[in-house]
């Protein structure tokens, strides 16, 4: 029984390092996604085969609780995942990953609880068990409450302004403390007499969790979304720890390196280093007066649309760079609309995309593949960036920080070093923007008063669709 | 105490071959990357099948099976929303000048 269990778990674990290696092209990647499916469908099954295997009697109850589980489970995840809206898929990913962390700590008090506990051969293996429970249980808490937090921040319900207790480095420290400190006297209770201190634990990683989550700015979500994604991963490999079963080891420590990465490119792409997302209450710049100076600090150039269709029905070279303004304007379509027309008429229009463009890693890519871009036409920064020079019209759409020249000339800048699509040495930059308000990070753009930079004003959606009716104009 | 050494080592290889295959994914498929990820986190409901399955007491079991539904929601949600998003991935038609 238990070879076919080991044989099962090896067959599941394979399937998903195949799944996640068919995601590295897109043609691979719905079949990698089906092997995902299948090797967790697997594992499940023969979890339960072996479980109910030896005899079903007096089991009744439990299976059915397990069935009925599963079932509504399922049905739930079936109905999010079909209602979602694109430009929600950060809430959703949010919101799961918080479910995961809630399952950890369950399976980690439930484990904790169970008899085996009190007969261990050694004393050395029950403080091991014991030392796995607690470590997966903050693990699993502080991803619980952190991801609840980091929904309610995307969602918009909680303020995306980072809160700054005072002293909150010390409050961090003092609960990571008392996290670790309990641990002492929870390791020398015997039997499960060492619950309230499990709870305790419990407790404080809760607030934990919540406080990380509270003191980071709404800008930096993505980030902090990547994070939690790792943390969901460790969380099921310390789970596996608990359980001794190799297969939630593996599927953890491959959800954990996959997340540490995505963290990790995210913060490259604003030129800022993991501990300063998490500590360093960026965003609090938002506050600071730099609104004022980007309308004083030179001149811009309006244009209005029928003269930027005519520059680009002229042109030959077309870049768009959409940031998440698109989204926000729910313009995706008519930008598709736009390309397409415009593609028909021999312009050749592709679209740079900055790796923080969007509100999750890739987020902006899933935004236009929705509208029916194709995905040929969508090319990331370090690949379109030395095509700018030979480019006649840039149209940025709802993007400022990505696009700021400062960033590569003003060290002062509060983003200086942060890699930006340098559009400024195409020969036209049309900027579509509601208004001079700064970017997210607060910082005045000199891209915008440029000689070769104009403004068309108004809402995004408005703006293209007016593009579209102009160029149809000209057939 | 030899098991968890094995187990440590069973993960270190594992976070390493999840090294080498994530970094060669595109960018085009982050979110789809991190959806899927997401899914699989969800194989601690192999765990929680487990843990709500046994009959160790009221307690155990209503937690187990509250772990059983969180992790359910998970896995389910995370393929579907993978797979439709994969699905809007489509290339233009053949032709035009995009070098």
């Amino acid at each position: 029984m238990s070879g076919t269990l080991t044989i099962a778990y090896i067959a599941a674990g394979v399937l998903f390092i195949r799944s996640l290696a068919g995601l590295s092209k897109q043609e691979t990647a719905r079949r990698g996604n089906l092997y995902g499916m299948v090797g967790m469908a697997t594992a499940i099954a023969v979890a339960l085969w072996s479980w109910a295997g030896d005899s079903l009697t007096g089991r009744e109850l439990g299976l059915g609780l397990l069935a009925g589980a599963v079932l509504v489970g399922g049905a739930v995840g079936a109905v999010l995942a079909r209602r979602v809206e694109m430009t929600g898929m950060p809430e959703l990913v949010a919101v799961l990953h918080s479910f995961v962390g809630l399952a950890a700590v369950l399976v980690g008090i439930s484990s904790y609880l169970e008899p085996r506990t009190g007969a261990f051969e050694t004393v050395a293996a029950r403080y091991v068990h014991l030392s796995e429970v607690w470590v997966g249980i903050a693990v699993g808490a502080i991803t619980f409450t952190g991801s609840l937090v980091a929904w309610g921040k995307l969602k918009g319900t909680l303020s995306g302004k980072p809160l700054l207790l005072p002293g909150r480095h010390l409050l961090n420290v003092a609960m990571a403390l008392a996290i670790a400190g309990f641990g002492w006297p929870f390791l020398t209770e015997g039997g499960t007499a060492g619950l309230p201190w499990l709870l305790a634990m419990t407790a404080v990683a809760c607030v934990l969790g919540m406080h990380l989550v509270f003191a980071i700015g709404g800008a930096d979500m993505p980030v902090v979304v990547s994070l939690l994604n790792s943390y969901s991963g460790w969380a099921a490999a310390a789970a596996g720890f608990m359980l001794a079963n190799d297969l939630l080891i593996v599927t953890g420590a491959l959800v954990g390196s996959s997340g540490t990465i995505l963290s990790i490119i995210m913060c490259r792409a604003m030129n800022r280093s993991i501990l300063n997302v998490v500590f360093g209450g960026f965003g609090t710049a938002d506050a600071k007066p730099s609104d004022a100076g980007a309308a004083a600090a030179g001149e811009v150039r309006e244009l209005k649309a029928d003269e930027t269709a005519e520059a680009l029905l002229r042109a030959r070279e077309v870049v768009v760079v959409p940031g998440y303004g698109l989204a926000v304007a729910r313009a995706q379509a008519s930008v598709n609309e736009l390309t397409r027309l415009l593609r028909e008429k021999g312009v050749n229009v592709r679209f740079a995309i900055h790796p923080v463009a969007g509100r999750l890693p890739g987020h902006m890519n899933v935004l236009l593949a929705e509208a029916g871009v194709p995905y040929d036409l969508v090319l990331e920064m370090e690949h379109i960036n030395p095509d700018f020079p030979k480019t006649d019209v840039v149209l940025v759409i709802g993007a400022n920080d990505i696009v700021n020249p400062g960033a590569l000339t003003d060290p002062a800048s509060p983003i200086a070093g942060m890699p930006v699509l340098e559009v400024w040495k195409s020969k036209l930059v049309v900027v579509l923007k509601r208004g001079m308000a700064a970017g997210y990070a607060g910082v005045e753009n000199p891209l915008f008063t440029l000689d070769n930079t104009r403004m068309l004003f108004g809402d995004a959606k408005k703006s293209i669709d007016a593009l579209v009716a102009a160029c149809r104009g000209e057939r | 105490m030899d098991l968890t050494l094995l187990e440590l080592y069973v993960f270190i290889l594992a976070g390493f071959t999840g090294y080498l295959v994530i970094t060669r994914v595109p960018p085009l498929l982050h979110t789809p990357l991190m959806s899927a990820t997401n899914a699989m986190s969800a194989i601690s409901l192999v765990g929680s099948l487990v843990v709500a399955g046994s009959d160790r007491g009221t307690l155990s079991t209503v937690l187990g099976t509250v772990a059983v539904v969180c992790a359910t929601i998970n896995a389910v949600g995370g393929f579907v929303i993978t797979d439709r998003m994969l699905k809007m991935f489509k290339t233009g038609p053949k032709g035009g000048h995009t070098p």
